[in-house]
């Protein structure tokens, strides 16, 4: 293994730690597991263990009777249902009437303790009819299959059928025409926290608190609001700190619901707390994904036309799903020039946990195929598949076929980066046996363009407050879950005002405290949070030169802001920062400031049904090299070096987008190397971290990090997001990279060694067979 | 409210706990993880998994790096627990702490108390350690969100580093 500096930033500024750093190295930062809860009650789930069944009878009386159990919630203490998408919410929080996958909550107890509450839970009776179940897309789309949803025929949540440009003449175009179908497993998020709920009612007040492990704090507390029937201004949801996300806690999760239902029928302080196996089946990640890729190309490598059917297995309830299956499409556009796109997608509903929005949110799996592909063709007319990307640029600005603006371009660079660092020209096909490089590009949105809840509320809002003490408080609704949201918050506003980081606190993601926020998802907070952090530091800003203009008895134009506040460059006149605070406070008492971001109506993509997904202010573009090692006695393969570049348009904060780039690429050798969520009629047979294999620090490679800045035009400082784009182009690098070893195609995920096994013995077969044809001709 | 369920038989527990000697009454079968979180309220020990399986919850036991979730409490009578709320020196962090903090070693956090015991104990024991060797030593502790390149770094710095 190369011991090579593993990271060699063409970014001089170093970045800053995160300002709850402290914390996190010391024990100090308290997840929710961690609040104090010695006098709440404990909460337990009863899960189906059934795949499918229609529910006979749910008997909880002698769960309610036992000594020590305090309340017992089911089904019919919420007839709501909840979800993300309004036309889409299609699943209760705790079953009613029928039960569609195993590990469904069904009720809930709250009880003095742990060993009290699991006991009533052997108590529950539950009698059910059983039903067909299907496991796979195959079996649910079956003619004679019974459906999981009465309003979805076919067993179809949603189907997509998108066509931009001429497809018939782009593959009459091409000189060669190739159709592939690739096979990727659902994954999980596997954050390393695992579930938890805290919910507090106060019936004398009939106020309920909740902390949670929530990415979206606000979606949560208006579902709850909902499903409890509550007056929204009665409920109050904090987040503590947050043990990662990746999706995981991007909708509100039954768990979360379920304890605020016992909490308020306790009358009382409900802890829930998920083992890691219930976490497992909590779900909402990435499905199972069939792939149909055909790619038109002309010899120089120019792409003609590409058709794409996708079929997603989605689980058993709507979840994101319709997101899922239009982003799989959406992103097919975005990062190179194709004059013409065929999309077809079909999200499917069976007897499994509910899948959602994971890392790379339905771009991945289609990325993955679009990349082996490309690879592949280049390879049969003799190009480079560095020439092959090159010779398919977008030139930013520019709109897609379908409707996506692309306002900076930074791809081309990344290319020129990783291939150089990487050794590319002067090195492939000259490794020893065994080994191979590998390539792929992708790319990701910065914040949907357009919002799930279009209430015309702005995208985000950040207040700040500026008192006596001359600290600057910065309140935002956006959830920091360990990506560093809250310390880019806090540079933003540092910078714009030009004073020094530590006089920034940052209050994050109370839904009392802090001004609404969608949330962390679509890699938005960077883009969307941070200008508005800027537009309020900007307010702040002027307030602050007006009371030092007056004092300094000077034009505001003339006046510099900092940490101390000057009359241009090298006068003599100068105010400290405090007393132009204090000047600032005359008359006016503490000032508030507020800042808000909305995406303009022509990012929000195209009119087409569907066309409001993948639209983004910006997309980030990052390419990668990957090289492997090859046991061809056992097929195990070993990755020795990843090099990525990836364009953010600025880096706020160059350390935290480097950790960011890294974890993602890392993330995506999990998914091509050995993740896979496995289930035996419905059970979850990978419901452990031992048997949800993930890579550990012993196999994981070190990761070359280079970060490209394209500055676009409407990013925060010219910033666009850095934590998902690298991720999809991490599982067809590898798989490239093994047919650079040891010509082999593979078109299934993860990249398992009998896999890798099983096409080596095939193709020493064919060439068998090859010798002995040639022989008897 | 209803009274308890009986309560298992309990031993008193006598161990210090980043250097200081406690007593407490604990049963036979609680798990130094539910002893150092719920009695001792350390709760920068961290459970996440179902047992064994992700090193969230790793302490040092005699300098030993071990996870306290399959350790039963009382399988420490009279010895040395150290966790990371042991680790900084009157708010002076320790060199990996420092390390972790400057250079990123730590994002979402959970896996980062455990990460660190680990990795003190093998500072300890080998103040000089190799790239290898500190895959080794930290490949029982998960992270989700570095891919560990930044925590080999953190390592890598803090042994370098002078105090």
């Amino acid at each position: 293994m190369t011991m090579a500096p593993q990271s060699v930033p063409l970014v001089k500024r170093p970045g800053v730690p995160l300002i709850d750093g402290i914390e996190k190295v010391t024990g100090k930062a308290r997840y929710t597991a961690d609040l104090d809860h010695a006098d709440a009650l404990v909460g337990r789930i009863f899960r189906s263990p059934y795949s499918h069944a229609e529910i006979v009878q749910l008997d909880v009386s002698k769960a309610r009777a036992l000594p020590g159990v305090v309340a017992v919630v089911t089904g019919d203490d919420c007839p709501h249902t909840y979800g993300v998408l309004p036309i889409a919410m299609n699943e209760y929080p705790l079953a009613r009437g029928r039960v569609r996958y195993r590990g469904e909550p069904v009720a809930a107890v709250a009880a003095i303790d742990a060993e009290t509450a699991e006991r009533a839970l052997a108590l529950i009776k539950f009698e059910v009819k059983e039903l067909p179940a299907y496991y796979t897309s195959e079996a649910a789309r079956a003619a004679d299959a019974i459906l999981l949803h009465d309003n979805k025929p076919g067993n179809i949540e949603r189907d997509v059928h998108h066509e931009f440009g001429d497809v018939r003449q782009g593959f009459a175009d091409a000189d060669l025409v190739r159709e592939e179908r690739f096979d990727c497993a659902e994954i999980n998020h596997a954050q390393i926290e695992p579930h938890a709920s805290l919910a507090e009612f106060d019936p004398a007040t009939g106020r309920l608190t909740v902390q949670t492990v929530s990415q979206v704090g606000y979606y949560l507390h208006l579902m709850i609001a909902e499903c409890l029937e509550m007056d929204t201004s009665r409920i109050r949801v904090i987040k503590p700190f947050i043990g990662g996300g990746f999706g995981a806690r991007v909708e509100a999760l039954n768990f979360e619901i379920v304890t605020a239902l016992l909490a308020r029928a306790a009358a009382g302080k409900v802890m829930m707390q998920l083992t890691r196996e219930e976490t497992f089946i909590t779900h909402r990640a990435r499905p199972q994904t069939n792939i149909r890729l055909k790619l038109g190309m002309r010899k120089d490598g120019r792409m003609t036309a590409c058709e794409c059917e996708v079929v997603q297995r989605g689980g058993a309830y709507a979840g994101y799903g319709i997101i899922t299956i239009l982003y799989a499409g959406a992103l097919l556009q975005g990062l190179y020039d194709i004059p013409a796109v065929k999309y077809d997608g079909y999200r499917v509903y069976a007897n499994l946990p509910p899948c959602g929005a994971m890392r790379g949110h339905g771009s991945v799996d289609t990325r993955h195929a679009f990349e082996c592909l490309v690879d592949r063709m280049a390879r049969e007319l003799g190009l480079d598949p560095f020439a092959v990307r090159r010779a398919n640029l977008l030139h930013a600005p520019m709109r897609t076929l379908n409707d996506l603006t692309v306002n900076s371009y930074g791809l081309d660079e990344c290319l020129d980066i990783v291939e150089r660092a990487s050794g590319w020209r002067e090195r492939l096909g000259k490794l020893p046996p065994g080994k191979g490089l590998g390539m792929a590009c992708s790319h990701y949105v910065s914040g949907a363009a357009k919002p799930i809840h279009r209430t015309g509320e702005p995208h985000a809002v950040v207040n700040l407050k500026l008192d006596f003490d001359g600290g600057v408080t910065a309140l935002t609704g956006a959830a920091d879950i360990g990506q560093g949201s809250s310390t880019m918050v806090a540079i933003a506003v540092a910078e714009t005002l030009d004073i020094s980081l530590d006089r920034i606190r940052v209050v994050a993601a109370d839904t009392a405290v802090t001004p609404k926020d969608n949330g962390a998802y679509s890699s938005r907070i960077t883009f969307m949070v941070g200008n508005a952090a800027i537009d309020a530091a900007k307010k702040l800003k002027a307030i602050l030169i007006k009371a030092a203009a007056k004092k300094l008895e000077a034009k505001e134009n003339d006046i510099e802001c900092g940490e101390v506040f000057r009359v241009g460059k090298g006068d003599q006149s100068a105010l400290p920062f405090a007393d132009v605070v204090a000047a600032a406070l005359v008359d006016e008492g503490a000032i508030t400031v507020k800042g808000a971001f909305t995406t303009p109506p022509d990012a929000q993509g195209g009119k087409h049904r569907g066309g409001a997904v993948g639209s983004t202010m910006g997309f980030s573009y990052a390419a990668q090299v990957v090289e492997v090692s090859i046991d061809d006695a056992s097929g195990l393969v070993s990755v020795d070096k990843v090099w990525v570049a990836l364009d953010c348009g600025h880096a706020i904060n160059p350390l935290a987008v480097e950790g960011q780039i890294q974890g993602s690429v890392w993330m995506g050798m999990g998914q091509a190397t050995c993740e896979e969520t496995r289930y035996l009629e419905g059970l979850p047979a990978h419901a452990s971290l031992l048997e949800y294999r993930m890579p550990t620090i012993a196999e994981s490679p070190p990761i070359e990090t280079y970060i490209v800045e394209s500055h676009d035009p409407n990013g925060p400082f010219g910033a666009k997001e850095a934590s998902e784009g690298a991720l999809a182009g991490f599982p067809p690098a590898l798989v490239n990279a093994i047919a650079n070893a040891l010509k082999i195609d593979l078109n299934e995920l993860p990249v398992t060694a009998d896999r890798v096994m099983e096409a080596l013995v095939q193709r020493r077969r064919q060439a068998r067979l090859a010798k002995t044809t040639q022989a008897a001709s | 409210m209803h009274a308890p369920a009986p309560q298992p038989k309990k031993r008193l527990l006598r161990l210090r706990v980043n250097g200081r000697w406690r007593e407490d009454a604990v049963a036979e079968q609680t798990l130094l993880v539910d002893y150092l979180r719920d009695v001792a309220r350390l709760t920068g020990v961290k459970t996440g998994c179902d047992g064994g399986e992700c090193g969230a919850c790793t302490v040092l036991l005699d300098g030993e790096a071990v996870p306290s979730c399959i350790t039963l409490a009382v399988r420490c009578e009279g010895r040395d627990v150290e966790t990371i709320e042991g680790m900084a020196t009157q708010g002076r962090l320790s060199r990996l702490q420092r390390a972790f903090h400057e250079k990123l070693g730590t994002q979402c956090g959970f896996c980062t108390p455990g990460m660190i015991m680990a990795a003190e104990a093998l500072l300890r024991r080998n103040p000089k350690p190799s790239d290898e060797d500190i895959r080794t030593a930290l490949s029982g502790n998960l992270c989700r969100c570095t891919g560990y390149v930044k925590i080999i770094e953190s390592v890598r710095a803090a042994a370098e580093a002078t105090s």
